[in-house]
């Protein structure tokens, strides 16, 4: 056992590439439940956006085409929890899960002929003169684009929800969705919108992870941080700073064990490979405790009645 | 002549199975206080939704100072000068007050200046609100003038209130009254919906009477009888239930110091309640809707437990006991909230049935369902309450609202309690259903069964019960003989005017 060998500056480095796609998926989500809507669908989209942006980029040879490719893919697939939950009135639980599974599926058909190959790489920015600063250089301002997007829509994504009338007026439908029709506001095609939104940003998050993180395509690589970035928006009790603080704490956490697991630590591997799941949820429950509580009107189903 | 503010021409709108709306015209002059009356499912609010652009009419036109005026949605109504008060209110619990009104106007000002607008719009008319406060926290009159100041800020022609006394204390009353006095005195029109008649008769200076989608007549509220509009809108005479004189027996029910947290976020705990119902008694408690009238039912019913000695049934503590164990003994209760607390909505009215009278009616043996007693159990209801149904197997959810509440009550009042407590019976039912369910309330008193009636309803309450008293914030006051107490009392007693002052100017 050796913690020598851990380099505190690249563990906090890439702890924070780590915490990425989750911070993606649950901004996106985060979005989605303000506005009423429950979609559980959102590992089905990421790994669907994941494996849009691998096969393009590869085919392409341009990351940034992947990217938006990523972008729509997920937002294509939301389209169809769209379809079924605010025109067919469907279940949005059920739905959900559909989307989920349909995704794993869909994704390993698309994928097939893409396993093992290598995608093109995006490659860092090195922002000048701050890059170069010891210690925070190297941590904060050596990292590729789609990170620093990541942060600035968790910033955009706060200051709409709270500055402005499209923010506001979001917060009403998911509060209470009668009143909101009953002052004219088109509940459908708002949280048609957020929906969409949520799919884009979980199909950013999956190609993160394919073309960035890992960088490759297997089936299943999302491995369940989907199912996270919803725990993490409960968590974050609908705040996005808070899902930002949760995403690196689970990231930061995640390659803090990884670590420990390879400088050998005589800690069982089971439980070094449990504590990212425990850790984070305790600081978020603990966070939660004030009073703020879920959108009124989460997973109901709206039907204009007059 | 001059030209009407509104005027509405054969308006007519159907619904699969129901014509709401039959060819309804009237005018609404400017300046004018126009009631709109009918008794519930009269189609008034389909037809003030047409005004506002929700619902759009099948056939029939409105013109508005003689222009042709069809809002194809509420943003449209509202840039024609329309505001509308709505019933249940349409707020957000979870936003401030600014935010809140803010959502009901097209370009609203930066939040800073908006907040300083309602404070001196609030200020002129007489409504004291605090911009930043979030909505969950105020009192139902305080959410009403939130939804009054939305709508004095886009400066409406045309203000429309659906019912909006309904939550409000007498004192309220009055100076929700001074607020619309002086809004006509500035040239507003306000179309008042209502089914009180003495609120009508004060405020109003003109009246069209709906019955069954039809319009069925006009009056002069002032030079008319409360009794006369009434027929009007029933389309028949009313009976009043009658009640025979009768001795109390020793004490039931005995509530004391009982003090419980609200189960809900928003809710309202009670605090250091007293009180005690003899048999063949019925205790009557009012109070404006939210200060704690869910509570104390769900404290009576066992759905909340308290400390065993805080409630006393015939002298035996039953305050840590459920409430199947209640029904047991024969207290039994039948809550507000008919579609999901009252009844299971998808469920047919025999499974109904069985859901609360199984312990007194023996409708199970070992945890195996008997279904034919169940069935005939549910059949009794149904004929001894005149419950309009095909039959026992349809779903509770069929029913409408009047016919479901005589089935629920029904239900409580065959299983022969020892203390029965209702909680709003005759909410949302039609004058000749409610009549019958307080007679029945009144017969089981006569059988020597304590009652306790929580309504909202002043007149009703006047009408049954023999002792009144009021909820107000959780607290209950000393409950007094109803026989000979005023509004003026009643007002005080469900707690003033909740710090309200009236208009100046």
């Amino acid at each position: 056992m050796d913690l020598g060998e851990i380099n505190p500056v690249l563990l906090v480095a890439s702890l924070m590439v780590a915490a990425t796609p989750l911070l993606l998926a649950a901004i996106g989500e985060l979005v989605v439940e303000k506005a009423g809507v429950l979609n559980l669908g959102v590992e089905g989209m990421m790994i669907v956006g994941a494996i849009s942006g691998f096969a393009i980029s590869v085919e392409t040879g341009s990351p940034w085409l992947g990217f938006i490719a990523a972008a729509i893919g997920g937002a294509v697939l939301s389209l169809l929890f769209v379809l079924l939950t605010q025109f067919a009135l469907a279940n949005q639980v059920a739905s959900g899960l559909a989307l989920t599974l349909f995704g794993l599926g869909f994704s390993a058909l698309m994928g097939q002929s893409y396993v093992g190959v290598k995608p093109p790489s995006m490659g860092d920015i090195h922002i000048p003169l701050l890059s170069d600063i010891p210690v925070i250089g190297p941590i904060l301002f050596q990292h590729d684009p789609i990170l620093y997007l990541g942060i600035a829509l968790v910033a955009a994504v706060w200051a709409t929800l709270k500055y402005t009338r499209v923010g506001l007026i979001l917060r009403a439908v998911g509060e209470n969705h009668d009143a909101a029709h009953a002052l004219g506001y088109k509940v459908i095609k708002i949280r048609i919108l957020a929906i969409l939104f949520g799919g884009a940003c979980a199909g950013l998050g999956g190609a993160y992870i394919s073309l960035i993180r890992v960088p490759q395509w297997t089936e299943g690589m999302t491995a369940g941080v989907g199912w996270i970035a919803l725990a993490l928006v409960v968590f974050a009790s609908w705040k996005p700073w808070r899902a930002l603080l949760g995403a690196y704490l689970f990231g930061g956490i995640t390659v803090l064990q990884l670590n420990l697991q390879a400088a050998g630590v005589a800690i069982p591997v089971e439980y070094l490979a449990m504590s990212p799941y425990i850790i984070t949820i305790l600081v978020l429950v603990i966070l939660s405790a004030d009073k703020s509580s879920a959108p009124a009107s989460l997973g109901r189903t709206f039907h204009a009645s007059h | 002549m001059t030209t009407p503010l509104l005027s509405l021409q054969g308006l007519t709108k159907a619904y699969p199975g129901v014509v709401a709306n039959d060819q309804v015209s009237f005018d609404i002059g400017e300046g004018e206080v126009h009631a709109l009356l009918g008794e519930n499912g009269a189609g008034k609010s389909t037809l003030v939704k047409m005004i506002y652009g929700l619902v759009k009419p099948d056939s029939g036109t409105m013109l508005l100072r003689g222009q042709a005026f069809a809002p194809p949605e509420p943003r449209a109504a509202r840039a024609d000068g329309i505001a509308m008060v709505f019933q249940h209110f349409s707020l957000f619990d979870a936003l401030n007050v600014a935010e809140n009104i803010a959502l009901g106007m097209e370009n609203p000002p930066a939040m800073g200046d908006l907040a300083a607008r309602i404070r001196e719009v609030s200020e002129t008319y007489g409504l004291p609100l605090d911009p930043y406060r979030t909505v969950g926290d105020l009192s139902a009159g305080e959410r009403q003038r939130v939804e009054i100041i939305r709508c004095l800020l886009q400066d409406p022609k045309l203000l429309i209130m659906d019912e909006p006394t309904s939550v409000l204390t007498p004192q309220e009353v009055d100076i929700l009254f001074e607020t619309l006095n002086k809004l006509r005195s500035e040239g507003t029109s306000i179309l008042y919906i209502s089914h009180k008649l003495e609120e009508i008769r004060t405020l109003c200076d003109h009246a069209t009477i709906l019955r069954l989608g039809k319009n069925v007549g006009e009056c002069v509220p002032a030079e008319t009888s409360a009794r006369d509009m009434a027929e009007m809108m029933v389309g028949s005479t009313l009976q009043t239930p009658e009640r025979s004189g009768r001795e109390f027996g020793e004490v039931a029910l005995d509530v004391s110091g009982l003090s419980v947290p609200s189960p809900s976020e928003f809710g309202t705990a009670l605090k250091n309640v007293h009180m005690t119902v003899r048999k063949g008694e019925v205790l009557g408690v009012g109070g404006v809707a939210g200060n704690g009238q869910d509570e104390l039912l769900g404290v009576l019913s066992g759905e909340i437990t308290t400390a065993p000695d805080a409630i006393k049934f015939n002298g035996q503590p039953i305050g840590k006991l459920g409430p199947t164990a209640r029904r047991k003994l024969g207290v039994l209760t039948a809550p507000e909230e008919r579609l999901g607390h009252a009844a299971a909505p998808d469920m047919s009215l025999t499974e109904n049935a069985l859901l609360t009278g199984s312990v007194r009616e023996g409708l199970e043996n070992n945890g195996f369902l008997k279904w034919a007693e169940t069935k005939s159990f549910a059949e009794k209801i149904i004929s001894a309450f005149d419950v309009r149904t095909p039959g026992p197997e349809n779903a509770a959810r069929s029913l409408s609202g009047g016919n479901l509440q005589k089935f629920v009550i029904g239900r409580e009042v065959l299983q022969n309690p020892d203390v029965l407590v209702v909680n709003q019976p005759t909410w949302g039912v039609d004058a000749a259903a409610a009549a019958s369910i307080r007679q029945a309330i009144l017969d089981l008193a006569a059988k020597g069964t304590a009652v306790i009636c929580i309504s909202q309803d002043l007149d009703e309450l006047m009408e049954i019960s023999d002792s009144f008293a009021a909820l107000n914030e959780g607290r209950l006051s000393a409950p007094r003989t109803t026989t000979g107490l005023t509004v003026d009392e009643i007002g005080l007693m469900m707690g003033g005017a909740h710090g309200m002052e009236v208009a100046h100017v």
